[in-house]
């Protein structure tokens, strides 16, 4: 984007920058439908659909009983009635009721009807820890989702990368989870492209270029590996590499990048096994065995419950284990 | 907001035994109509028997048997415009025939094969369920999504007793209420969930009762009894067309088959109490009201049930001609956009197989 162009692009806030994508797509499309908890007379409990209904009147904004399967096995219906459904699953860990529906259903029914019919509808959640809430608040849950055949799952962590994949997961033809990360919805602050404004899915982004090691991370692991690479400034060249989507994976962003440094730490807020870094540990070791000089070293949350909030900044990946990951990846 | 309406406590029968309990008739349903739903009872009636000889011939796979509940598929099914949606459960695999659904297309299904998944828009039937009421909820939103658009086409999601103790069935049933969705929830209660009997389902004194905290109006209506079942649920459709929203109908009948061929119900059944229920068939009762009443004859009948044999031997033979399956239609429509990936694993299932 050229200067003066950016010059022009309103700051926002993440969550600012969601409702802004919301607003754009329910304007551009009248079979976009916003529906879930609180999302209407509220605007939602973070704000996120602050004013749609104002704006498009409570049957396209859609304040629903509370129940997490009935919003996502309503939304099937919907789309075979030939409505785009936005849902809002209100928290992560609030989520899982609606499981069965996507697993068995949603990532299903394409499949099912052998293309004929279409699901394409979103489940938006925001997710993750770090925000001193009560227990069941805090939940990185998207290998569920990556792991439902069917399903594409987008992260973003910049308020640009938010809206654009909002929207590109609202004009998808195959349903698309998008787990905003809540710890940046009011921190992260950047420029946002008004009006229509896509970002592709299944395209990674150099978030900083390094030559040393490559950071791969999503959501708010981005910023914080950031911060990591900003601390080893003149001791290492971090790359660090915002993955964006996670299914459709960027296998070629991913795989140039680690061409390029020869070394990968994977950072990652959920529990470690069977996290998502534990399938690009897996693609790393599928196709770039001999590019690499070193261990594939993974950064994670524990495999514990999510903790109470007073100590919960001992489950969160951290810039010292970052760093200290760095370190030992550089000197093996 | 309409009042809630308290559950019909007794059963809705049409059909008398021919001894005591004398028949009635539904106003409104012409001699064509009665020869039509006849043919339908046959027809399905005719399926499962004859699916059943498939399976034990190696034919088709595992069948969930649906003998004896014909009636309440297909006299709700009549209920219905062509432009409403119908959302089956495995139970109601063979719904579509009622629709124009070619027999063949079933019986794939029941083979695994992927020409047995048909395209629900051909015929508005949704795919087959098969976990337990999860459907629910996708007939309440399709339902609630043309209300949206002010089109008028009701839905009706069939389900069993044991449904009602899952939560899509909870879920569906408060947004239907909610959302006033032009919706009939049809409970097909056979009193058997596999081995788990209805009072080791709900200590609820009927399921029609449940409607009754979504706001939804129940009804009770003797399952085996076509007529009934069809009264029933036009008034049902009827609420609907007009903004009432959904209706909830308990259709009692006793499970007299198998739950599917894998099963053997020889432990847990009442033997004694399948006996009079095969006695009591919703086939036969329905031939034997018409030949009260002089519409049916003999001769008829006889045609009608060759007919169906006919279509049956047909269809079979059409599905055993299907070319098998292309392997690599495993990867077929899983996404309208598949990743990147899918072309890898394509090929390489195209090397394993040697193409």
């Amino acid at each position: 984007m050229a200067e003066s162009e950016a010059s022009l692009a309103p700051t926002r806030f993440l969550v600012e920058a969601v409702n802004d994508a919301l607003h754009v797509e329910m304007e551009r499309d009248p079979a976009v439908l916003v529906m879930g908890q609180d999302v209407g007379r509220l605007g939602g409990v973070f704000r996120a659909t602050a004013g749609l209904q104002e704006r498009f009147g409570a049957e396209r904004c859609v304040d629903t009983p509370l129940a997490e399967a009935g919003i996502l096995g309503t939304a099937v219906g919907l789309c075979m009635a030939g409505w785009r459904p936005v849902c809002e699953m209100q928290y992560d860990a609030f989520s899982y009721p609606a499981l069965d529906q996507l697993i068995n259903h949603v990532g299903r029914y394409r499949w099912r009807t052998r293309g004929k019919m279409s699901f394409p509808l979103v489940i938006r959640m925001p997710y993750g820890g770090g925000v001193r809430a009560p227990e069941l608040h805090d939940d990185s849950p998207e290998t569920y989702y990556v792991h439902t055949p069917g399903v594409k799952v987008a992260i973003p962590s910049t308020p640009a990368d938010a809206k654009g994949l909002i929207a590109a997961a609202i004009r998808d033809p195959d349903p698309v989870v998008v787990f905003e990360p809540k710890l940046i919805y009011r921190t992260s602050r950047g420029e946002v492209p008004a009006g229509d404004h896509v970002v592709p899915l299944g395209k990674a982004r150099v978030a900083r270029e390094g030559t040393d090691v490559t950071l791969v991370a999503y959501g708010s692991m981005v910023p914080l590996s950031e911060r990591a690479a900003a601390a080893l400034d003149g001791e290492a060249s971090c790359e660090v590499l915002d993955l964006r989507t996670l299914k459709p994976l960027d296998e070629e962003t991913l795989l140039a990048s680690i061409a390029k440094t020869g070394r990968a730490v994977l950072v990652q807020e959920a529990p470690r096994v069977c996290g998502f870094a534990a399938e690009v540990a897996a693609v790393l070791a599928e196709k770039a065995i001999y590019d690499l000089r070193g261990p594939v070293l993974r950064v994670t949350g524990y495999d514990v419950p999510y903790p109470y909030w007073q100590i919960e900044d001992a489950y969160m990946p951290s810039v010292e284990r970052i760093v200290s990951a760095v370190r030992r990846v550089l000197s093996s | 907001m309409s009042q809630v309406l308290p559950a019909e406590g007794d059963l809705r029968r049409v059909i008398g035994d021919g001894e005591a309990l004398p028949d009635g008739e539904v106003e409104g349903l012409t001699p064509t109509d009665l020869l039509g739903l006849y043919h339908d009872l046959v027809l399905l009636r005719t399926y499962d028997e004859r699916s059943v000889v498939y399976h034990r011939q190696g034919r088709i796979g595992t069948y969930a048997i649906f003998w004896n509940h014909e009636a309440m598929q297909v006299g709700s099914a009549f209920a219905l415009e062509e432009r409403d949606w119908i959302f089956p459960s495995y139970r109601e695999s063979a719904i579509g025939l009622l629709r124009g659904m070619p027999v063949s297309t079933v019986l794939s299904w029941w083979r695994g094969h992927p020409v047995g998944w048909w395209n629900p828009e051909d015929y508005n039937v949704a795919s087959i369920c098969v976990p337990i009421a999860t459907h629910v909820p996708h007939a309440v939103g399709l339902a609630w999504g043309y209300r949206l658009k002010n089109e008028d086409r009701v839905a009706i999601a069939y389900f069993g007793d044991g449904a009602t103790s899952e939560g899509a069935f909870h879920e569906g049933a408060t947004f239907a209420g909610v959302m006033k969705a032009p919706v009939i929830l049809f409970c097909n209660n056979n009193q058997w969930a596999i081995s788990t009997p209805l009072e080791a389902q709900t200590a609820a004194a009927t399921l029609a009762d449940k409607a009754i905290g979504y706001g939804i109006p129940g009804v009770r209506v003797d399952g085996g009894d076509v007529l009934a079942v069809y009264e029933a649920t036009r008034e049902a459709v009827a609420r609907a067309r007009s903004g009432e929203g959904p209706t909830f109908i308990e259709a009692l009948t006793y499970r007299a088959a198998p739950h599917a061929t894998a099963d053997d119900p020889s432990s847990y059944i009442d033997a004694e109490r399948v006996e009079v229920e095969k006695e009591n068939e919703c086939v036969g009762r329905f031939e034997r009201y018409l030949m009260r009443a002089g519409v049916l004859t003999e001769e008829r009948r006889d045609e009608i049930k060759q007919a169906a044999g006919e279509v049956m031997r047909a269809g079979i033979a059409e599905a055993e001609a299907e070319p098998p399956a292309d392997p690599a239609l495993v990867f077929e429509h899983a996404y309208a956009d598949p990743p990147p990936s899918q072309a890898e694993d394509l090929a390489e299932l195209r090397r394993a197989l040697g193409g």
